[in-house]
């Protein structure tokens, strides 16, 4: 960005979260995040698997923060990929579910460990393994319900934790179906 | 039916010849020698041998803008695909539509550091509009023809194909180009509103001061663009400028034309820009070079954009309406519209604004004097136009001081004949692009206008040059100095001249003659013209080292991190020191 931007008058930097189609290709996803540091844009979470294996399609659930300039421009240099076919602002959009996998491995012993437990409960974690020494839980949910579990757990004893960034959907039976056909 | 079953590199030729390619410029070597065997076998496709691989692309570059055509590069695996990297980033900045081929060690081999491999997708990737590695052969056929549909639609651009060995030796079977093709590039969409092109032309039609700001999407766009262009500037009597790309989508002697803006544009375009109450930009991007400072850019103007490229608008310039759309198509609602309207009313009176224009034209900012022996620059290049304007003359140019003066005091009267870097700023660009443009126009008068130090850079060239027998011509602007570096050291840096002086120069006429084609030098204004002239007269290529004043500078300016009413005319101008921000800006 030029230092010409400098003096422009501030606005206010939103978080925004991005829902994106594209052709699984090797090549693809270095093109997107590419885009990203190139120019300087900020990448908060990202993820990305294949949604459609017969036309090879993939979805990249994305959420960038800036003004709504910015992210404008996000958008338009996002469709100028060429293997990028879907751009959806799910923010501007309306309402959505934002939803998120932790994995957190806890190392604790004695007392704590019911502490744990009852904790997991409250948050409707899973227990996935256990040993004398440790758990490790698997739960699903908002990143904020996420941060504040984790950070229940760190006070409990040393964690590991794993997440897999932000996948986002539309609320409401509004679907792609037909913007998908037409790639 | 037959089944046409070939080597990968045969298809490749085919799908070449298919999608109209005449010229590939390009180089040898190990990964690519299936694909010049196919060449060579050929009749078809007509082979340029350059001497370097960025090159090969500025050759391709110079022979896609002088045609509309798509260029085509032909490289090796390793140093071919690093070396043509400063000509795809010079193509996407320049929208240019360019498909290079680079060879890639055989697909086993990806991976393992093998002798010339390099991730050319990787390296490539920012500096393509798309690039492919063929993995898979039978894809090979239909890559080639998607990557012509999408170097030359929408917003051209470069696109790469790496081709690993053993693709271009297995035996595969031709696919044709699908002529239904789905569209490649989402940026095709465009949104030419009825309702909002009615707005824009009653905004134009009842503007009191208003201005056309054209770029090179009108050149892009086809020569229809500039005649609808100029067709729309004569309907409404509007002031017209362009940008450095754009020249000759007006033609100079179009009365309402004010000349170049920008950076070392024209007073009077841009004071018009910076004192217009409504600005039509076409095909033209709000780049730095033009819009000075930003928060002082047309401060009191409504904006309409048209580009075919949706993320250049509203990037750096906030407007009021957008039009995502080819410029043909946008201009040709628009004029209807214009004429529409024009018919329903009388068009508001623009004598004040011309009066104002005018007084700012007595300015006469490209003014300059010419005295004494010595040979200014800005009259070389004033020469140079008279002496050439009966021919149909092409421009190619380096980059500094001598491409603004030719940008000056060149005038243009045709698109496509004008060929310049101007995003990438690449020195060394004029020469090979002066190779492209003379194989597609091999009758037409070809001048590469150089300074000494760009001409260094790329001078293998001239071999390329004499083996095909191109009559270019070299018009050295010779000043001994990287002009434009020591022109900012003078205005930033106290004139402290680190290292701009172009040193150990060789004898540009001696230099001719060891390559067999023909030098001269002047260094008296008295011999200029004659000079002049035997250059264009000889038949082959010439290399002129016109020895120009040494210390000019070009103006006027916008100093960097200024606004376009705070031109500068000359050195003696009182222009305030640069700021900390403006010393930051390129």
């Amino acid at each position: 960005m030029s230092i010409y931007q400098k003096n422009e008058v501030k606005e206010v930097e939103t978080s925004r979260t991005l829902s994106l189609v594209v052709d699984n290709q090797p090549g693809t996803l270095a093109r997107v995040i590419g885009l990203f540091s190139g120019r300087g844009y900020n990448i908060e979470s990202l993820t990305v698997t294949e949604i459609d294996k017969i036309r090879s399609l993939s979805r990249i659930s994305l959420v960038t923060r800036g003004t709504s300039m910015t992210i404008e421009q996000i958008k338009s240099q996002l469709l100028r990929i060429v293997p990028v076919h879907i751009v959806r602002d799910l923010t501007l959009e309306g309402p959505f579910i934002k939803s998120e996998l932790a994995l957190v491995k806890l190392v604790v012993k004695g007392a704590n460990r019911v502490e744990a437990l009852r904790i997991a409960e409250t948050f409707r974690a899973r227990t996935l393994d256990v040993t004398l020494s440790s758990f490790v839980f698997e739960l699903t949910g908002k990143p904020s319900k996420l941060d504040a579990f984790t950070d229940l757990m760190r006070s409990l004893g040393d964690t590991e934790i794993s997440r897999t960034g932000v996948s986002a959907i539309s609320r409401g039976n509004k679907t792609e179906t037909k913007l998908l056909d037409q790639i | 039916m037959t089944v046409n079953y070939c080597s990968g590199a045969e298809a490749v030729i085919r799908a070449l010849v298919e999608n109209g390619v005449e010229v590939i410029f390009g180089y040898p070597g190990g990964a690519v020698l299936p694909l010049y065997d196919a060449l060579f076998e050929n009749n078809k496709i007509k082979h340029i041998l350059v001497r370097h691989e960025q090159a090969a692309v500025h050759a391709a570059e110079g022979y896609a803008r002088s045609t509309g055509k798509v260029g085509c590069v032909l490289v090796t695996s390793g140093p071919g695909a690093t070396n043509a990297i400063t000509g795809l980033t010079d193509a996407l900045m320049d929208s240019v539509p360019i498909v290079c081929l680079s060879g890639q060690v055989p697909t086993h081999l990806i991976g393992t550091d093998a002798f010339q491999e390099a991730d050319t997708t990787g390296i490539s990737r920012p500096c393509t509009k798309h690039n492919y590695l063929v993995k898979d052969a039978d894809k090979l056929c239909e890559i080639i023809h998607k990557s012509f549909e999408i170097a030359s639609t929408g917003r051209p651009g470069p696109v790469l194909i790496d081709l690993p060995k053993d693709i271009q030796l297995s035996k595969i079977k031709y696919v044709n180009k699908n002529t239904k093709f789905k569209k490649y590039n989402n940026n095709n969409i465009s949104n030419i509103d009825e309702n909002v092109i009615n707005k824009v032309a009653t905004l134009l039609l009842n503007a009191e001061r208003p201005i056309i700001y054209a770029g090179g999407g009108v050149v892009n766009s086809g020569q229809e663009a500039s005649k609808l262009l100029t067709k729309l500037v004569n309907l409404l009597d509007c002031p017209v400028t362009l940008t450095l790309m754009g020249l000759g989508c007006v033609p100079n002697t179009n009365k309402n034309f004010l000349g170049m803006l920008g950076m070392h544009g024209t007073y009077e375009a841009n004071l018009a820009m910076h004192n217009c109450d409504v600005m039509l930009n076409v095909g033209a991007r709000f780049d730095d070079r033009v819009t000075g400072r930003l928060n002082a850019f047309a401060p009191n103007s409504k904006k309409i954009h048209i580009d075919v490229d949706k993320s250049s608008i509203n990037k750096v310039v906030s407007v009021d309406y957008g039009i995502v759309g080819d410029c043909t198509k946008v201009l040709s609602v628009l004029v209807q519209e214009v004429k529409k309207l024009h018919n329903q009313q009388t068009i508001k009176s623009k004598s004040k604004w011309w009066s104002e224009i005018n007084h700012w034209k007595e300015k006469n900012s490209l003014g300059f004097q010419q005295i004494g022996n010595n040979i200014k620059p800005q009259q070389a290049i004033k020469s140079l136009y008279e002496k050439s304007k009966n021919f149909d003359t092409y421009i190619t140019t380096e980059v500094g001081q001598h491409q603004m003066w030719a940008a000056q005091y060149f005038g243009f009267s045709k698109p496509n004949h004008w060929m310049t870097s101007g995003g990438l700023g690449t020195m060394g660009y004029g020469l090979p692009s002066s190779v492209g443009v003379q194989i597609a126009h091999p009758n037409s008068l070809v001048i590469d206008i150089s300074g000494e130090a760009s001409f260094l850079m790329n001078m293998q060239e001239l071999s390329t040059i004499v083996q095909y027998k191109l009559p270019v011509k070299i018009f050295i602007l010779n000043n001994e100095w990287m002009g434009m570096v020591r022109q900012w050291q003078e205005l930033n840096h106290g004139s402290r001249y680190s290292e701009s002086y172009t040193a150990s120069l060789p004898d540009f006429v001696k230099l001719a003659e060891s390559f067999g084609i023909t030098g001269l030098r002047v260094d008296n204004i008295k011999n200029l013209g004659n000079t002049i002239d035997e250059m264009i007269n000889i038949k082959g290529p010439v290399i002129a080292d016109i020895r120009v004043e040494k210390e000019e500078n070009c103006f006027p300016m916008i100093p960097s991190g200024a606004a376009h009413n705070e031109m500068i005319l000359s050195s003696d101008d009182n222009h305030k020191d640069t700021s900390g921000e403006g010393l930051a800006l390129v």
